[in-house]
């Protein structure tokens, strides 16, 4: 395809001030006056507060002090539903649960002051399992702790069983992941009755927009929200930033000052969100010939104490469930329960790495028990373009899972090594393996989301003959400035420095929906090129541009446009594909308006004697439409897959009654240099056709099909069964122990 | 008990320019960095020396400021991530992060820049085990470190020739 830009590897816009340091994060900035503010917090998973005790020998009369009592209007934390305080006000229902802020110049000071709260709590009985939560043991949330549950059916599934040859069982569980992104959580808030500021580091600055909205009952031109240069997101900024700024907000209301609230990485690690914590049990009947004939699945994920996103989560979990497999008969439970832990809540996938976890390692299972190579099963249930989804949607992707896994397997050498570890593995007490995944990813919302959200981008030309993009989308190192400035560059005939992307600002620029889901460069990338293209034929129609322009030509006619008719400005919303239908009820239709298609394969060698991990080897070949920045492209699906090592093999949330007690960065283990294999990045290029010049999304992909592919290695070089990660050495010598015992 | 210390003064080289510094003896070199210098771009990641966000060079040793207390800054030189680049003209290794994308969300570079420099002074010629070494003591969470390895590689070249 004949493109200029698109398909190049320009240097990341924002990547001179990272690299010099220049670039200006949110505890970077400083406004005169401002006060440092922190959260005193819950002590007890549940309970009743009884009284706040103000002790110590503090100058309580110099502190800002907030409680329930000073929410102006509502309060929540609005998001789907209205059910998370601000502040606990008569309950607690979980650990770190926010009571009181506290507002001081002196940091020092306010260290000692937030221990000098003591918060007297009468315990209620707490919740810490997903099934104590489902047998209702106490009832923490609404009337069945069932946050959302959905049934997807297709076919007949029961008609099923009593004919098939085989029938394979497993039940697979995935532990709580943190973000860990290197920058933590943190706001400034500016106040006064004619409105409020927030800046912050977040995702998604029109969450936090409505969060404060609701909060202060104040009109939505009152309420404004900065991005502040973000240092990593990964879900983990989605929803939680929108409460630390209802908590800035609420002191710098009370003050009258600036306020700074930035969370220490202990109390980032235990307060805010991680990924939920899930059990699937998978049931699966399949012929003499290896064709699956139905497939029932039941999926349960660990909500925390409030409501916050787990219904997202799990309609993505459980779409992403049955994997991409044309089987005639699915059956797919899913609910997201309530127990007293802080909210889980976004993480990069969504719920998606979690079902695929126990999809793929399940179907090495089934191949075995049918005596099929894993590829072999794989291949013979593969989805075709014309064949549908569990949900009922027709894949109208021309889509070859078959070539796909057959390119990875060859990249990695998976047969030959497959058959060379087997002969050596008896005789060494380092064992080796090799596995794979195969998997999709659906970009964009899920079902009705994207109709729902009705995004908005715009374009803006200037005198000198720049074109600044305004998107509510937020860089948070994955590459939206780049991306975007590529694709109006490339729709403009110009180059990328004649391109600026506007700092989101709820007071500058549109809703573009959440910076989540993968549907940045997908959905809003399309919204931006189209919106460029209407501005490039405001100025042919003007007859002040003329087809084979410079960018001379081009900054001459932006200026006597402006001139002549006053700004130059065009918006696109977004508009849903006529062809596309969801029905919410039934939970069927087309639930994604593409898909992301992958095989990964992992090496590993096991030390059976300290039980040892390591991720020898990595390929990952995925079908992403068209790549508009190569070297953004490889980084997204390098650092995703650095993260599903981390899921799957040493991130583990270690925690007591509900909080998670290793909470630091020396005990709780992400992948350093060192434990990253080689990881070699294949993409197959297919146009989508409603992507901006052809791409889809690509953002979560890699987590979801990481870990399955480890854990197939890891079962392949010892034999050991993996149902469940983070595959810790601790875990596995269980497992080995088990098996011989 | 003892007499409650007082702020301290120490006297160093910041990036090549004396500055004094006022501070408890025990208060974080990163702190009189960010707060007194006014040298944002060092970056706190945990507070306590594992994420390697706060990395500088003290006498041309890779340090974690967030564990160096002011009172060993006395006399010391220190280089920040604001005194690698010549005026406007980037250094080879932040010229190499940038066009192989070794900086993503950027809150790791200014430390993941001090350490790859600092192994190259030392190490000019690198292999890849002791570049993955090298860096060993700095998280990145967006990378993957791929693209990280690659921009050290693409440094080295740069600065031989």
């Amino acid at each position: 395809m004949g493109t200029r830009v698109i398909g190049t590897s320009v240097p990341r816009k924002e990547g001179r001030e990272k690299v010099t340091g220049r670039a200006r994060y949110v505890d970077d900035l400083v406004f005169p006056g401002m006060l440092f503010a922190v959260t005193v917090r819950s002590p007890l998973p549940r309970g009743r507060i009884r009284k706040i005790h103000f002790e110590g020998n503090i100058p309580w009369d110099e502190f800002t002090v907030v409680t329930a009592k000073d929410t102006p209007s509502k309060n929540c934390v609005a998001l789907i539903l209205e059910d998370q305080p601000c502040l606990a006000e008569e309950t607690v229902n979980h650990p770190e649960e926010p009571i009181v802020l506290l507002a001081h110049p002196d940091k020092y000071l306010l260290e000692e002051a937030r221990r000098a709260v003591r918060v007297e709590i009468e315990p209620l009985p707490p919740i810490f399992t997903m099934d104590d939560s489902l047998a209702r043991k106490h009832v923490i949330w609404g009337e069945d702790n069932i946050f959302k549950s959905f049934h997807v059916e297709k076919g007949k599934v029961d008609a099923v069983w009593s004919s098939a040859e085989f029938i394979v069982e497993g039940e697979y569980s995935t532990g709580a992941q943190e973000q860990l992104y290197i920058e933590p959580q943190g706001m400034i808030a500016q106040a006064s009755p004619e409105g409020v500021t927030v800046w912050g580091s977040l995702q998604c600055p029109y969450y936090a927009h409505k969060a404060l909205v609701r909060l202060f009952g104040l009109p939505k031109d009152k309420i404004r929200v900065v991005q502040t240069e973000t240092g990593g997101g990964f879900g983990g900024k989605e929803e939680y930033p929108s409460m630390i700024a209802c908590h800035a907000a609420l002191l710098a209301w009370k003050s009258g000052k600036p306020v700074k609230m930035i969370y220490d990485r202990a109390e980032d690690m235990v307060a805010t969100t991680k990924r939920h914590p899930s059990q699937t049990r998978h049931r699966t009947a399949v012929s003499r010939e290896g064709k699956i004939l139905a497939m029932e699945i039941d999926f349960t994920i660990d909500g925390g104490a409030y409501a916050t996103l787990s219904s997202v989560v799990l309609s993505r979990g459980t779409i992403h469930a049955a994997g991409p497999y044309d089987c005639p008969n699915v059956r797919i439970r899913s609910r997201a329960v309530a127990t007293n832990s802080p909210p889980h809540g976004a993480f990069r996938g969504f719920g998606a790495p979690q079902s695929v976890f126990a999809l793929e390692r399940h179907l090495d299972r089934v191949a075995a028990v049918v005596g099929l190579a894993p590829d072999e099963l794989r291949r013979r249930n593969f989805i075709r373009e014309g064949q549908t989804l569990a949900v009922g949607q027709v894949i109208r992707e021309n889509v070859d899972m078959g070539r796909l896994m057959d390119r990875a397997l060859d990249l990695s050498g998976y047969h030959a090594k497959r058959k060379q570890f087997r002969e050596q593995n008896s005789r060494t007490a380092i064992k080796k393996g090799i596995g794979f995944a195969s998997f999709l990813h659906g970009a964009g919302f899920t079902g009705s989301g994207e109709e729902y959200l009705a995004s908005e981008a715009a374009v803006q030309a200037t005198r000198d003959g720049r074109l600044q993009i305004l998107a509510g989308s937020t860089e948070m190192g994955q590459g939206t400035n780049t991306v975007f400035a590529q694709i109006a560059a490339e729709t403009l005939g110009l180059d990328c420095e004649q391109i600026e992307v506007l700092q989101p600002d709820t007071a500058l620029v549109p809703n573009s929906g959440p910076t989540v889901a993968s549907r940045t460069t997908m959905i809003v990338g399309k919204l931006v090129e189209s919106a460029t293209r209407k501005l490039q034929q405001v100025l042919f129609e003007s007859g002040l541009l003329k087809p084979g322009y410079n960018a001379k030509d081009f900054a001459a006619a932006c200026q006597q446009h402006l001139d002549k008719f006053g700004p130059l400005r065009s918006f696109c919303k977004y508009e849903h594909p006529p062809d596309l239908h969801w029905d919410d009820e039934t939970y069927q239709g087309d639930a994604y308006g593409a898909y992301a298609w992958a095989t990964y394969v992992a090496e590993v060698s096991v030390d059976t004697r300290t039980a040892e991990v390591r991720v020898e080897d990595f390929v990952a070949v995925q079908e992403v439409g068209r790549v508009i920045n190569p070297v953004l492209a490889a980084g997204q699906i390098e650092g995703g897959v650095a993260q599903g090592i981390g899921f799957a093999l040493y991130e583990n949330v270690v925690w007591q009654e509900g909080r998670m007690i290793n909470g630091q960065m020396t005990n709780y283990i992400m992948p350093t240099s060192m434990e990253v294999p080689p990881i070699r990045v294949f993409f197959d290029e297919i146009p989508y056709d409603r992507g901006p010049a052809g791409a889809k999304g690509i953002g979560e992909l890699p987590l979801d099909g990481t870990a399955p592919a480890i854990a197939n290695a890891i079962a392949n070089a010892t034999g050991v069964d993996i149902v469940r990660i983070p595959v810790t050495p601790e875990v596995l010598i269980e497992m080995i122990e088990s098996v011989h015992a | 008990m003892p007499e409650p210390v007082g702020k301290i003064r120490v006297q160093c080289e910041v990036n090549g320019r004396s500055m004094k510094l006022e501070a408890f003896p025990m208060a974080r070199l990163l702190d009189a960095l960010r707060e007194q210098a006014g040298l944002t771009g060092t970056k706190e990641g945990c507070g306590e020396g594992e994420c390697g966000a706060c990395a500088v060079e003290l006498d041309g040793k890779l340090v974690n400021s967030c564990l160096v207390p002011v009172l060993h800054a006395g006399g010391a030189r220190i280089r920040t991530i604001e005194g690698i680049a010549s005026g406007q003209q980037l250094h080879a290794v932040q010229r190499a992060f940038l066009t192989h994308g070794g900086a993503q969300c950027g809150i790791c570079t200014p430390g993941m820049i001090l350490a790859a420099l600092n192994l190259l002074e030392r190490n000019p010629r690198p292999t890849e085990s002791e570049i993955r070494e090298g860096l060993a003591g700095n998280l990145c969470r967006c990378t993957g470190y791929v693209k990280i390895f690659e921009s050290v590689v693409e440094a080295c070249r740069d600065m031989v020739r």
